[in-house]
């Protein structure tokens, strides 16, 4: 047991734990799913909210008069792509292949840039198209939970250049690895969410 | 620094987690065709007007979002009944019934309520009211 180790300083037996291993193993990894679980209910607080406003156009604009569907299926790919550049990535660290570990992150981190980047360029094209938040229940609705969605791939993305510059200086140490499997997770699981906003707000809302 | 590296029962510096974490190019590769598969076939059933009716094109596109979940889960999440032995699927088994019960449920009790509201006056014989 590398937990506990006694050693004797003036005849009192002094415990202090060595490896920092004073929690049961696997419990971050744990943790962070349960985590991920209660941001999925906030997920589906906001989709229900879509569902229920989704076609209060009070007279203004509907999705199938705003969303431009090609866009939608750039922004769907690049995801995509980022997320099997992130699988990528999880192979060079099993392999303990530091370079290509940091190549394949960046990577990752281009791909959600440019979601990023395109979903601000949708959204600043609504906006001064008149169809802001503001405009209707739908629009609020809808900036909510696409902007709530697109917040956490930025975080994501600030969390990524983070790591890279923990591995760049202190290497794959366990606790980095463990790192990088939460963005992992984290990140993979904002792609499945965004399979719900792609079919449910935007290919549904275009129909 | 040594002492960092001192894991009794580690052999490896592995971490605990990792076993359950093991990952392959297959299962990614995998995953990523069924993912761009169960994509383009949705936006093709938009974009074309493929199937006769909206109605229907929504439910098909439904399910294809269900299935492409799934196969994000399983090859990119690995998600399977033993890791963290269980408790990881209980806790998404548990979550997918409460976002079920939140999101049909909030539909369900909205859409009667806007059923059963009372009739608000047609705006234009409001303005031709004496």
């Amino acid at each position: 047991m590398s937990a506990t180790i006694a050693t004797h300083v003036n005849g009192a037996p002094v415990y202090y734990d060595r490896s920092g291993e004073h929690h049961p193993p696997n419990s971050t990894m744990l943790g962070f799913w349960l985590y991920l679980m209660s941001d999925c209910l906030v997920f589906a607080v906001l989709f229900a909210v879509y569902a229920v406003l989704g076609r209060s156009y009070a007279a203004g604009p509907s999705g199938a008069d705003l969303f431009d569907l090609p866009l939608v299926a750039a922004n769907t790919a690049l995801l995509l792509f980022s997320s099997i550049t992130y699988g990528f990535a999880m192979i060079a660290m099993q392999a303990r292949k530091k370079g290509q570990l940091l190549a394949w992150l960046a990577v990752t981190g281009l791909f959600g840039l440019g979601f990023l980047g395109i979903e601000l360029y949708e959204f600043a094209h609504l906006i001064h198209e008149g169809a802001g938040p503001q405009r209707s229940a739908f629009l609020s609705s809808f900036f909510t939970l696409v902007a709530t969605h697109g917040l956490h791939v930025t975080f994501g993305c600030i969390w990524l250049v983070t790591l890279m510059v923990q591995v760049r200086k202190l290497g794959l140490t366990p606790a980095n690895r463990r790192r990088l499997m939460c963005l992992s997770m984290f990140w993979h699981f904002l792609d499945v969410v965004w399979i719900g906003v792609f079919t449910f707000v935007y290919l549904m809302g275009a129909l | 620094m040594a002492a960092n590296h001192d894991h009794a029962h580690h052999g490896d510096d592995h971490l605990d987690g990792e076993a359950d974490f093991h990952v392959s190019f297959k299962g990614y590769a995998i995953g990523f065709i069924l993912s761009v598969i169960l994509t383009a076939i949705p936006f093709w059933l938009v974009m074309g007007k493929v199937l006769p009716s909206p109605k229907m094109t929504g439910f098909v596109i439904l399910g294809f979002a269900a299935v492409q979940m799934v196969v994000h889960m399983i090859y990119f999440l690995h998600m399977n009944a033993k890791v963290e032995g269980g408790w990881s699927m209980l806790a998404l088994l548990f979550t997918v019934a409460l976002v079920a019960i939140m999101l049909a449920g909030s539909v369900w009790v909205m859409f009667h309520m806007n059923t059963n509201m009372m009739p608000t006056p047609d705006p234009a014989a409001m303005r031709n009211m004496p």
